[in-house]
């Protein structure tokens, strides 16, 4: 018997996904990225993603249907983000996914965008073992989870208080040149550099908590450049770059390996934009085999936002019998990570 | 036909069934802040109360604004989506429309809309202290709009139907009825608009506007 189709959908910054997925099986991901216009704002403008949104979802999710040989009447159920993310954003996603609920008379999961780049992982290395320690980083979130059991129960260890890891990356490359979003060019840059080049602050990095700060890593990566800058001499961008993404890799890494310790699990999964980072992949890898981790990554493509990771968590909701939302709930640009289902 | 009519390009969340011939079922709700909460569960209600399923339905009428972008959204996206997951045709309509055929009723007869050869104006809530206007005929007919403009720089011709009126009253003068859009006169006048095979709107929100967004300028200083 096949397992249940179940149509993800994405609409928390500023990709449009549409994904299909069934059982844990990954049928179609199709996404349309309105980055392109925020670029010249470095940064992404609430107002201009919203509009992509809306333009973008039925020919996403037509894409998705067409990549997966699937009609819309095959779905058995609608999992759309409800938060957290832009309000403006997500509510695009929200009503499209209502609307397709209310036109099929099928089951609709609002659901936590965050457990959502967890649940990701199983279309490509299976069931996730429970527990599990989860890091998620972006342009929108850095966390730090325990996974108990992802359907049900997902607790926060420790977040970001102040910039998100994607954030710093956006910033550092701007000061440096380099185009938005910064992760790509900033990765790119730093394989020719010198990691040890400048040695950049890392944050709350033994302060026993599990919690990170991007702030003054930015602050003193535009202190160092102004400095050499003032001072006549050149500044190597990918010495620059290599530094930075260091010291980023480096804390994430260093305070996930240990939650894994604190909590006793054996295993953890990294999520998220910045996930898609090579020298925090490479990193994590080391770490983890040293303290005898294993770790899940999944490839760059799933890292980032799109509609499969949230179809991959509605999928696991549906298997579990975990009841639908209602028609009526609210996009929650602040829905905390314990809420891995809205009623 | 079964046709399906909203709009959220006001503070009212408004649904109606229409058949052709006359309303079947209609609920609105006020509240500027809950459209995407509010519009698919009216939509199950209005259903469930014509005895009818999304299947049933021949066609969506969708209000397309000018309106509050958030909100103007819910109904666009929730229209599209309709209209592509059940394969039947979405006709868009002025909201400042929907407002002037209810007003263009209720002043038939009346006398309230002599002044000026009878024309008014729609004014609905931009935000920003601004309006977004229409002027009409006393039948209804768009004569000039919509724009979205201060209050101050419309000229006081005449009645002003719409939330407008009521938020700048020493502006616009006297308001007449009605304060937001009805699904149902939506419905109808798309009904009519089929039986005339005239054409409707394109689902596209009218924005009028375009978004803020400034392109940053040079880097601050960290230094002292
Ligand atoms: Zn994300």
């Amino acid at each position: 018997m096949n397992a249940p189709l179940v149509l993800g959908i994405e609409t928390s910054c500023d990709e449009t996904g549409a994904g299909l997925v069934r059982g844990r099986r990954l049928l179609a991901d199709a996404v349309a990225s309105s980055v392109a216009e925020h670029a010249r704002f470095g940064g992404v403008v609430p107002e201009v993603a919203s509009r992509a949104h809306l333009e973008a979802m039925v020919p996403a999710v037509d894409r998705a249907l067409a990549t997966a040989g699937a009609r819309l009447a095959d779905v058995d159920a609608i999992a759309v983000t409800a938060g957290p993310g832009l309000s403006g954003a997500l509510l695009v996603g929200v009503c499209a996914a209502k609307a397709y609920a209310l036109a099929l008379g099928k089951p609709l999961y609002g659901v936590n965008h965050l457990a959502a780049h967890i649940a990701v992982d199983q279309l490509e290395h299976g069931p996730l073992p429970a527990p599990v320690i989860a890091l998620l980083v972006s342009g929108g979130h850095s966390s730090l989870l325990l996974v108990p059991d992802l359907a049900t129960a997902v607790v926060p260890l420790g977040a970001t208080i102040d910039d998100a890891a994607g954030e710093a990356f956006d910033k550092v490359a701007r000061l440096l040149g380099l185009p938005f979003p910064g992760g790509p060019p900033i990765d790119a840059a730093a394989r020719s550099g010198n990691p040890a080049a400048a040695a950049f602050p890392r944050g709350k990095y033994r302060d026993q908590t599990f919690d990170f700060s991007f702030s003054g890593l930015k602050t003193s990566v535009a202190r160092w450049v102004e400095a050499r800058r003032q001072a006549g001499i050149a500044v190597s961008v990918p010495d620059v770059a290599a530094s930075f993404q260091e010291a980023v890799a480096d804390v994430l890494t260093r305070k996930a390996v240990d939650a894994c310790r604190a909590h006793g699990v054996g295993h953890l999964v990294i999520g998220g934009g910045v996930a898609a980072n090579s020298r925090l992949r490479a990193l994590a890898e080391e770490r983890c085999t040293a303290a005898g981790l294993r770790l899940r990554v999944p490839r760059p493509g799933l890292c980032t936002d799109n509609g499969a990771m949230v179809a991959a968590l509605g999928a696991e909701l549906l298997a579990r019998d975990v009841p639908p939302s209602q028609l009526d709930f609210a996009a929650d640009s602040a829905l905390p990570v314990t809420s891995i289902t809205v009623p | 036909m079964l046709l399906l009519a909203f709009d959220t390009a006001t503070p009212a969340v408004t649904v109606a069934l229409h058949d052709g011939a006359r309303v079947l079922a209609e609920e609105s709700a006020v509240d500027a802040r809950r459209h995407g909460e509010l519009l698919a569960a009216s939509i199950q209600r209005v259903l469930a109360a014509a005895s009818a399923v999304a299947g049933d339905l021949t066609g969506i009428a969708v209000g397309v604004g000018p309106g509050p972008y958030t909100g103007l959204r819910v109904g666009l996206v929730t229209a599209r989506v309709l209209a592509s997951a059940l394969g039947v045709p979405v006709h868009g309509a002025c909201t400042l429309d929907v407002i002037a055929r209810a007003a263009a009723s209720g002043l038939a007869g009346t006398g309230a809309g002599d002044t000026a050869g009878g024309d008014f104006i729609v004014a609905t809530d931009a935000r920003r202290k601004e309006v977004y206007w229409a002027r009409y005929t006393a039948t209804a007919q768009r004569i000039s709009g919509p724009g979205v403009s201060a209050p101050g720089e419309l000229d006081a011709c005449c009645p002003v139907a719409g939330e407008g009126a009521r938020l700048y009253p020493a502006e616009l003068g006297a308001p007449i009825e009605p304060r937001y859009p009805s699904a149902a006169w939506l419905a109808d006048l798309t009904a009519e608009r089929i039986s005339r095979g005239a054409p409707a709107l394109a689902a596209e929100p009218l924005y009028l506007r375009r978004p803020d967004a400034r392109i940053p300028g040079p880097l601050k200083r960290v230094t002292p």
